[in-house]
C-alpha cells in the first residue's frame, strides 16, 4: 500500500510538471538588500528581452522561453538555495550577477552540466575555456576592466604615466579583490604607483578611505564597486573635491543611480562600458510596443534605457543568440543545457548579428571559442554628464592589454586545474 | 493518554537518570533517529539536502555550540561567525595539506583548532561580564574576519581571496566538491549534529555542566561553593567554539563549497545564531534544533507559498519574509520568552494529563 502510494505520488508529481517545451532561464536577481539598485535593472532587463521575444515572434526558434525569477538578496546561501530549486526545471544557463554566487556555481553547474554566463564578473581565468568548460564571460572580464581603466588613463597622460599615483577603492570581496594582481603587473610595466584601499561590504562607510585619498592625493582613482557602495564613493569624492574626469569605475559603478544622488558634483564621472548607452536603439521601440505598453514589462517597468537595464538586456540577448547556436548545431528546438554550452562555446557576434537582434552597436563584436570563452575583451568608457542627466560614451570599443592579461589566466587556471584535477576540454 | 509515565518503572539509577526517562519520549526519539538515518537518505535529492537539511543540521551544531556559552554558562558571545570562520578556514587548510586525510578527522580538528582559538578569546571573560564580554567577543568577529581577509596564507594566496572546497572524501565516498551524492552529505552532517546533541546533553548533566549553570545563575555564589570560574568559564568557551567550529567546516566544506569570509561569517551570521538560541529557547538542546529549525525552513516555507505557489513577485516575498519572521520573533519574545523549547516543555506538560487535566 505504501509503495503503491509512494509511485501514485510520483506519478502525480510527473504528471503536474509541464510537458510543453519551453526555454527555461533562471534569473537569479536581487530586488532587495544594499545591492538591489543594480540588481533591479538588471533583472529586468534580462527578463524584458525574452517577454518581447515571446510576444513578437513566439519566443526563440518557435519555443516559448520562460524566465524563473529567484531572489538571492545577493547572499550566496540564497544563491545556492535558487540554484538548486531552479535546476530541476531544466535551466539552460545561469546568470547568477554576484561574483561570490559565481564561484559557488562553478563547480556544481560544471557538474550538471549547466553553462554559466558571467558577463562581466566572475572568476576571470574562466576565460580559459579548455580548464572551465561550462563558464563563460564574455564580453570582457574584470582584468580587461583594469587595463581598458589604465589604458584610458595613458592616453589621458600622453602615454607615459610613470611615476603617476593610481589609487583602488575595491569592494573587499573576490569581486574588488581580482584585478588586483593585474593591476600590479601594469604597474610594474607601466611605472605607476598603486595604492589599494579596501571597502568593506556593504560600503556605506568610506571615511577613512577618502580621508587618505585626500591625503595621498593620487593623480587617479579607480574604483571596484557595486551597489550603494557606488553612490557614498562618488559622493565622497564630491566631497574632497577630487576632479571627477580622473576618477573612473568599472562597469558596475557606472550607473545613472550611482551618480544622480551627488548631483551636478558628479559631473564629469567616468566608467567603463559594456553596452552602449540610452535607448536610441530599433529595439526599444518593440519593446514598448509588445512589453511596455500592454503591461508585461518587469519589475516597475520604469527602468528601460538605464546602464544596467541595457546590460541586462544584452545578457538575455547573448543568451538568446546562444539557444539559437545551439538549435542550428543540434538541429533541434527545445535544447537541453548541455546543447546550450555549444551554443555558448560557437557563439559568434557580429555587427549584424546585433542590427539583426534591433541593438546596432550595442556592444563589442567578438567570437567565442573553446579555448577562448572570454571573446576579445573589448571595452568603452562612458562619462557622466550632469547637466543632460546621461551617460555619454566617450571611447569607443578598444582592445586591452592581452600581453598581460593572458599569462595572469593561464596561471591562474593551471592552478585550478591542478588544484582540481581537471580534464582538458578542447581536443 | 499517549504521554503519561504510569507503568513506567525504574528499577536502577541509569534508568532513573536516562536522558528521556519517560517511554513515549523514548521511543519517540528513536524513531526520529531511525527515519532520520534510514528513512531520509533514501528519499533526498540535491534540492531538499542543499535547502533544507543541510542548513539546518549545521545551523543547529551551531546553536548548540553557542548555547553552551551563552545558555548553560551565562557568558553573551557576539563572534559566532568569527568562530565559524576559524572552523572554515582550519578545515581549508587541512584540506589542501594533507589530500588523503578522511573529511571526519579533518572536520574534528578543525574543531579542536575553533576550541584554541576559543579559549584565547575566552580569556577576559575571566575578567569581564555581560555586555561588557559581547563587545569583547564582538572585536574577536571584527578580527578574525579582518585576519582572514587580510593574510594570505589562510587561503593559499588565491586571487580572489575565495576559499574553494577540493574533492576529499571518506572510507572513498566523496563528501566535497561538486560530485557528491545527496544522502552522502546528509549522513555526514547528520553525523555531525547527532554527536554535538548527544555529547553536549550529557556534558550538561554532568559536573561540568552543573558549573557552568552554577556559574550561569550567580557567580560569586558558585565560587563560594567550590566551582574554579577560571575552569567552568574557559571548558565553555573550548566547547562550544568546538562546536562551532565543526559548524563552520561542515558550513564552508560540505555545504557551500566556496566561501567568502566577509560574506558568509560577518555579523550577521553571529546574530543569527543568537537569535536562533533565543528562539529555541536558551539553555535547551532541544531549543536549539527548534530555533535552526525556525530561521532556516521558515524562509524556504515563505518562499515556496508565496513565489512558487501564490505567484508573487519575488522582491515582494523577500520583503514580506522579513516583515513575517521579525513579526514572529517578536511575537515569540513577548508570549513566550523562554522560547520554543518552552512551548514544547508546556506541551508535554499537557499531553501527561491530556485527556483528564485536573
Amino acid at each position: 500500500m505504501k509503495y503503491k502510494l509512494g509511485t501514485m505520488a510520483v506519478a502525480g508529481l510527473m504528471a503536474a510538471s509541464p510537458v510543453m517545451a519551453d526555454l527555461v532561464f533562471p534569473s537569479l536577481s536581487y530586488r532587495t538588500g544594499p545591492y538591489a539598485a543594480g540588481g533591479i535593472p538588471f533583472a529586468d532587463g534580462y527578463a524584458d528581452y525574452f517577454t518581447l521575444l515571446n510576444e513578437r515572434d513566439g519566443g526563440i526558434g518557435g519555443v516559448p522561453a520562460r524566465v524563473l525569477e529567484c531572489e538571492t538578496g545577493y547572499n550566496t546561501e540564497k544563491g545556492v538555495e535558487c540554484y538548486e530549486s531552479t535546476k530541476g526545471e531544466g535551466a539552460l544557463v545561469y546568470q547568477p550577477l554576484s561574483t561570490g554566487i559565481t564561484y559557488q556555481l562553478i563547480p556544481k553547474a560544471t557538474a550538471d552540466d549547466i553553462p554559466i554566463h558571467s558577463m562581466g564578473y566572475g572568476r576571470t581565468s574562466a576565460a580559459n575555456g579548455d580548464v572551465f568548460s561550462h563558464v563563460f564571460n564574455y564580453p570582457a572580464n574584470y582584468w580587461n576592466g583594469a587595463s581598458a581603466a589604465i589604458n584610458h588613463i595613458l592616453e589621458q597622460n600622453g602615454g607615459d604615466i610613470s611615476g603617476k599615483k593610481i589609487a583602488l577603492v575595491y569592494h573587499n570581496s573576490a569581486y574588488g579583490k581580482e584585478p588586483i594582481r593585474t593591476l600590479e603587473k601594469l604597474s610594474e610595466k607601466h611605472g605607476f604607483e598603486l595604492s589599494l584601499l579596501a571597502v568593506d561590504h556593504p560600503g556605506q562607510e568610506q571615511k577613512s578611505q577618502w580621508l587618505q585619498i585626500r591625503r595621498e592625493k593620487p593623480d587617479n582613482v579607480i574604483m571596484y564597486g557595486w551597489g550603494v557602495m557606488n553612490q557614498v564613493a562618488v559622493q565622497e569624492a564630491a566631497n574632497i573635491r577630487f576632479p571627477m574626469e580622473n576618477f573612473i569605475g568599472i562597469w558596475w559603478s557606472g550607473a545613472e543611480i550611482d551618480v544622480t544622488p551627488a548631483g551636478d558634483k558628479a559631473d564629469g564621472y567616468k566608467a567603463l562600458a559594456l553596452t552602449a548607452v540610452g535607448s536610441d536603439f530599433p529595439l526599444y521601440d518593440d519593446l514598448q510596443k509588445y512589453v511596455v505598453d500592454s503591461g508585461k514589462a518587469a519589475g516597475a517597468g520604469d527602468q528601460l534605457g538605464t546602464v544596467p537595464y541595457n546590460r541586462g538586456l544584452y545578457a538575455a540577448m547573448l543568451a538568446a543568440e546562444a539557444v539559437k547556436k545551439a538549435q542550428e548545431i543540434h538541429g533541434v528546438d527545445d535544447i537541453t543545457s548541455g546543447m546550450m554550452r555549444d551554443g555558448m562555446e560557437a557563439l559568434e557576434i557580429t555587427e549584424e548579428v546585433m542590427a539583426a537582434a534591433g541593438l546596432p552597436d550595442f556592444g563589442p563584436t567578438f567570437s567565442v571559442s573553446c579555448a577562448n570563452h572570454g571573446g576579445e575583451g573589448m571595452v568603452a568608457v562612458t562619462q557622466w554628464d550632469a547637466s543632460a542627466g546621461q551617460f555619454v560614451q566617450i571611447a569607443d570599443f578598444a582592445p586591452t592589454d592581452m600581453s598581460v592579461i593572458q599569462p595572469l589566466i593561464d596561471e591562474d587556471s593551471a592552478a585550478f586545474k591542478a588544484e582540481n584535477n581537471i580534464e582538458s576540454n578542447c581536443n | 493518554m499517549l504521554y503519561r509515565e504510569a507503568g513506567d518503572f525504574s528499577t536502577t539509577y541509569s534508568q532513573d537518570s536516562q536522558t528521556f526517562p519517560i517511554r513515549f519520549d523514548r521511543w519517540r526519539y528513536y524513531v526520529v533517529l531511525f527515519v532520520a538515518v534510514f528513512v531520509i537518505p533514501f528519499m533526498i535529492n540535491d534540492y531538499w539536502v542543499n535547502s533544507i537539511f543541510m542548513p539546518f543540521l549545521i545551523y543547529s551544531i551551531a546553536a548548540i555550540g553557542l548555547n553552551i556559552l551563552v545558555g548553560y554558562c551565562g557568558q553573551v558571545s557576539l563572534g559566532t561567525g568569527g568562530f565559524m570562520a576559524v572552523g572554515a578556514y582550519a578545515c581549508y587548510k587541512l584540506m589542501t595539506a594533507f589530500p588523503d586525510v578522511s573529511m571526519f578527522i579533518h572536520v574534528l580538528l578543525a574543531g579542536g583548532i575553533t576550541a584554541a582559538v576559543g579559549v584565547l578569546f575566552g580569556l577576559p571573560s575571566l575578567r569581564i561580564k555581560g555586555f561588557y564580554l559581547a563587545v569583547a567577543t564582538l572585536a574577536a568577529q571584527f578580527f578574525l574576519v579582518w585576519l582572514f581577509n587580510r593574510v594570505s596564507w589562510f587561503y593559499n594566496y588565491s586571487a580572489s581571496g575565495q576559499i574553494n572546497a577540493p574533492e576529499r572524501d571518506t572510507f572513498g565516498i566523496l563528501i566535497t566538491g561538486p560530485n557528491t551524492e545527496a544522502w552522502a552529505t546528509y549522513l555526514f552532517c547528520l553525523i555531525f549534529t547527532v554527536f554535538s546533541a548527544v555529547v553536549a546533553r550529557n556534558l550538561t548533566r554532568g559536573s561540568v555542566g552543573r558549573g557552568w549553570m552554577a556559574i550561569r545563575d550567580m557567580d560569586i555564589a558558585a565560587e563560594i561553593i567550590g566551582v574554579n570560574p577560571l575552569r567552568a568559564k574557559l571548558t565553555a568557551f573550548a566547547v562550544s567554539s568546538f562546536f562551532v567550529g565543526i559548524s563552520g567546516a561542515l558550513f564552508f566544506a560540505v555545504y557551500l563549497g566556496a566561501v567568502e569570509v566577509g560574506e558568509a561569517f560577518g555579523i550577521t551570521k553571529s546574530f543569527l545564531v543568537l537569535f536562533m538560541i533565543i528562539i529555541g529557547g536558551l539553555g535547551s538542546i532541544f531549543g536549539s534544533f527548534a530555533g535552526a529549525a525556525f530561521l532556516v525552513l521558515l524562509p524556504v516555507a515563505l518562499k515556496v507559498v508565496g513565489v512558487d505557489w501564490l505567484g508573487w513577485p519575488t522582491d515582494i516575498v523577500a520583503h514580506l519574509n522579513l516583515v513575517i519572521v521579525g513579526g514572529l520573533i517578536v511575537i515569540f519574545l513577548i508570549v513566550e520568552p523562554h522560547g520554543l523549547a518552552q512551548l514544547w516543555r508546556l506541551a508535554k506538560e499537557k499531553l501527561r494529563l491530556w485527556p483528564f487535566p485536573h
